[in-house]
């Protein structure tokens, strides 16, 4: 009975959050647009999360080099490091870790902001100063996700791959200009262009969940923490989910 | 004479036009009715007091009106108009008109006491110059004696000084009707006091009309020109607080002993 109880709870979360994503583009995309409120938004979440992305993208190819460098030896391979490299942080680490980096710091910071204004009456306060509070605090934030997440995920993967030019340097020496050159060779639109677009819907997805969990908290600050915590899990779920529904369509566009 | 017949010779004469009229206001949260052919009438320039326990639905009453909730039945018609069949631009238009002081003040966190105040003349789509805003804002300010706050966070005020700011923010409008949550709840005797007599002073200052949801009743005392009683989801009785503090009904006396 409780697991029944519990996949009705799924359904219905499922089908509320499918609601509200609709609503985004049924309420939240008509005029009036905040764009005001929008580019404050692109700011705080592109912007600010630029430090943390780009050091986890530099220690991610760093770290990741030192460790195919072995193996990679053992088979005399050594040479293809920086397209082994290249290839695996542009078409898949990349795009999956700043995604799941950004869920954890802006799919929380949404959820946990969205929810206080909740639980302290800032959302009808807004209502009743004459303004949508979708279209104001979710269409915006949901906007800036979706855009900042791509422009996040391809500084990022720059930084990456400058961590693993700094890695090979560790044991050898290669210099800048044939590192990046070897990669880019090798690299071919359908690397690249999947890569991107799917970050889109990463960067929706965080925002959706972000929103959802805040407008809908309940009330306390245990609501308030249990939204940004529920907010962070769901949307790296979905991220996960994305990730998967996206390496099939491009095998089967045959991009892979 | 019951109290009834006492209260309803003495609340319907002399009386200026009505600005609300609630009439068999019915709100359910589930199996949990907390509103139940209720039925309110405001005039213009009353000062109403709706007293009740905890729970009992006041809040819910003040958020109908201003169309945060949706009545399950009734009518409420606010200068004229029904709250419940307005669309957006329509109960934008009333909300203009229509104060609410929020019970947790409920001042954004993300912006300083200016803005606060901004925030509403900006989005009410009303013609207004920077010159105009800023002269509003001081006004506003002043009114609350807190014109050094201005450029201040909410997070930097006092709990008195938020209630302040929050009475500021709903005034800055100028509008005919106020409705107070709880405006004195978790304020020391002596903020609450103070907040009473602004809450007089700006009604004078302004002519307005208000509603003002309340359980302490030293603020029901000092603000109210009638008292509602709401009980059992509905309008049990209502007069003067003189008249209700001499009542010899148990349902009355247990809030004024």
């Amino acid at each position: 009975m409780d697991f029944l109880v519990k996949m009705r709870e799924y359904f219905n979360q499922t089908g509320s959050i499918a609601r509200f994503a609709g609503n985004f583009f049924t309420v939240g995309m008509k005029p009036r647009y905040e764009i005001k409120e929008l580019l404050a938004q692109c700011y705080f979440i592109g912007y600010n999360s630029l430090p943390l992305v780009g050091l986890t993208g530099f220690i991610m190819g760093l770290v990741l080099t030192m460790q195919l460098r072995p193996s990679m030896v053992v088979y005399g391979v050594a040479s293809q490091l920086p397209i082994m490299v290249g290839v695996a942080i542009i078409r898949e680490i990349g795009p999956v870790i700043t995604g799941l980096i950004f869920a954890g710091k802006i799919g929380s910071s949404i959820g946990a902001e969205l929810g206080s204004m909740k639980v302290t009456e800032q959302i009808d306060a807004m209502e009743v100063a004459g303004t949508n509070p979708f279209k104001y605090l979710v269409a915006t934030r949901v906007v800036a996700t979706t855009l900042m997440l791509p422009i996040l995920t391809i500084l990022g993967d720059a930084i990456a791959l400058f961590g693993a030019y700094v890695g090979v340097n560790i044991r050898s020496v290669t210099s800048l200009h044939l590192f990046f050159s070897e990669i880019f060779n090798s690299l071919v639109y359908g690397d690249i262009a999947p890569a991107v677009i799917k970050t889109f819907f990463f960067g929706f997805a965080v925002g959706i969940v972000g929103c959802y969990k805040g407008y809908f908290s309940s009330k306390g600050t245990r609501g308030v923490g249990s939204s940004a915590n529920s907010a962070v899990v769901l949307a790296s779920v979905l991220i996960f989910i994305i990730d998967l529904l996206a390496v099939q369509i491009t095998d089967v566009l045959g991009l892979n | 004479m019951d109290m009834k017949t006492v209260v309803n010779t003495s609340t319907t004469s002399g009386k200026k036009e009505p600005v609300i009229v609630i009439e068999n206001l019915c709100k359910a949260f589930g199996d949990n009715v907390v509103l139940d052919d209720f039925n309110l009438t405001v005039h213009k320039d009353e000062n109403v007091v709706v007293l009740g326990k905890s729970g009992a639905g006041k809040s819910v009453l003040i958020k109908c009106i201003i169309g945060l909730m949706k009545p399950d039945s009734g009518r409420i018609l606010v200068f004229g108009d029904n709250v419940a069949e307005l669309n957006h631009d329509e109960l934008d238009r009333i909300r203009t008109k229509v104060g609410f002081l929020f019970q947790s003040n409920a001042l954004y966190d993300s912006m300083t006491v200016r803005e606060n105040l901004e925030f509403s003349l900006r989005r009410h789509w009303i013609e207004v110059t920077q010159h105009d805003i800023d002269n509003l804002v001081k006004e506003a300010l002043e009114n609350v004696g807190l014109p050094h706050t201005v450029d201040m966070m909410p997070a930097e005020l006092s709990g008195g000084m938020a209630k302040r700011i929050a009475l500021a923010r709903t005034m800055i409008l100028k509008p005919e009707i106020i409705l107070y949550d709880e405006p004195t709840t978790g304020l020391d005797p002596v903020t609450a006091r103070e907040i009473d007599k602004l809450i007089v002073k700006l009604q004078k200052k302004y002519k307005a009309s208000s509603i003002v949801i309340s359980h302490d009743m030293n603020c029901v005392k000092n603000t109210a020109d009638r008292v509602v009683l709401l009980l059992d989801g509905k309008c049990y009785t209502d007069g003067t607080y003189e008249e209700l503090l001499v009542s010899a009904d148990k349902n009355v006396k247990q809030f004024f002993e």
